[in-house]
C-alpha cells in the first residue's frame, strides 16, 4: 500500500472511475485513501453514486403507437 | 392458426422468419428507446437499419435468450457506421475546458433550494424522463455514445470499445469527457429551462 496522498482534484476527476473499478489498484487505493479523510469528496463520492443511479433510471423505453405500427409494418415487409 | 402452424414445422425457413419477427416485435421498444438516447433524430430509421443487417444474420444467432442483447449490439454498430459518416463525429472536446466543473460543487454553491436539507437529491430530482433526453441532445454524440451504453445500458467499457470500435484508451477519456459534459449541460439546462424556479405552493 502506497503511503502517497492526492489532492483532491485527482480524486474526484477519478470518481466515477474508482466507482467502475476501471482504476489500476494503486490508484483505486489512492482514491480511497483520500476518501478516508476528506469530507468534501465524500460528497463528491455520495453525489456521483446519486447521479450514476439517476442516469440509469433515465431508461424508458415508450414507443409511440403509430411509430411501432410503422415499424411492425416494416418487419412483416422485411 | 393450424395450417400457419403446419407450414412452420415443415418450412425451417418459414420458421426461422417467424422466430426473427417475434423477436423483433417484442424488443421494438427497447430498440427505439435506444436509438432515441444516441442519436438527435433519426431513432426510427436507425431501428428499420438494425432490423434489416438483423435478419441477414439472424441465422447466426446461436440462442434465441441472447436475441435482445443481440440486436442491441447491432443497433449500435448501425449508430457507429452512421456517426463515422458524419462531420459531427470529430467534434471533440478539449479535457481542459470541462475537467474542472463539478456538478456537486455548483449546486452547493449556487444553492437554488436554500430551505432543503437535500440539496443535491432535489437537484435531480427536478429533472423529468424529457429533461433527461434533452440533456444528453446537447451533448456531442461522441460523448453521448459512451455514457448511455455505460450507465443507462450497462455494458462495461471493454464491450463499449469493441461495440465502438474505439481503442480502450479512447473510450474511457470520452466517457470521462461524456460524464464532466453531461454534468454542465445538466445545470445550463436546469437554468435554461427553469427548473430551479421555486415551485408555487399547491
Amino acid at each position: 500500500m502506497t503511503e502517497r496522498a492526492i489532492p483532491c482534484s485527482d480524486a474526484v476527476s477519478q470518481l466515477w472511475d474508482y466507482l467502475d473499478r476501471v482504476l489500476s489498484p494503486e490508484d483505486q487505493a489512492l482514491v480511497e485513501g483520500h476518501l478516508a479523510f476528506c469530507r468534501r469528496c465524500c460528497g463528491e463520492l455520495e453525489f456521483a453514486k446519486e447521479l450514476r443511479s439517476f442516469l440509469a433510471s433515465g431508461v424508458v423505453d415508450e414507443i409511440p403507437a403509430e411509430v411501432k405500427e410503422r415499424l411492425e409494418r416494416f418487419v412483416e415487409e422485411l | 392458426m393450424e395450417q400457419i402452424m403446419d407450414e412452420i414445422a415443415v418450412d425451417p425457413e418459414g420458421e426461422r422468419r417467424a422466430a426473427f419477427e417475434a423477436l423483433a416485435r417484442e424488443q421494438l421498444p427497447r430498440l427505439y428507446g435506444l436509438a432515441r438516447r444516441l442519436t438527435n433524430d433519426g431513432a426510427e430509421d436507425l431501428v428499420q437499419e438494425c432490423l434489416l443487417k438483423a435478419l441477414r444474420s439472424f441465422g447466426a444467432l446461436q440462442a434465441t435468450e441472447a436475441g435482445p442483447a443481440w440486436l442491441q449490439q447491432i443497433l449500435v454498430n448501425a449508430f457507429r457506421d452512421r456517426l463515422r459518416k458524419e462531420a459531427r463525429s470529430v467534434e471533440e472536446v478539449g479535457v481542459e475546458e470541462i475537467d474542472e466543473f463539478s456538478l456537486y460543487r455548483r449546486v452547493a454553491d449556487e444553492d437554488p433550494f436554500p430551505y432543503s436539507d437535500t440539496l443535491h437529491v432535489d437537484f435531480l430530482e427536478a429533472f423529468g424522463h424529457e429533461d433527461v433526453r434533452a440533456v444528453l441532445m446537447r451533448m456531442p454524440q461522441i460523448y453521448r455514445a459512451p455514457l448511455v451504453l455505460r450507465y443507462m445500458e450497462g455494458f462495461v467499457t471493454k464491450e463499449i470499445a469493441r461495440m465502438m470500435d474505439t481503442p480502450l484508451g479512447t473510450t474511457l477519456a470520452r466517457l470521462h469527457r461524456g460524464r464532466k459534459l453531461f454534468e454542465r449541460e445538466m445545470w445550463a439546462y436546469a437554468e435554461e429551462a427553469s427548473l430551479l424556479e421555486p415551485k408555487e405552493a399547491p
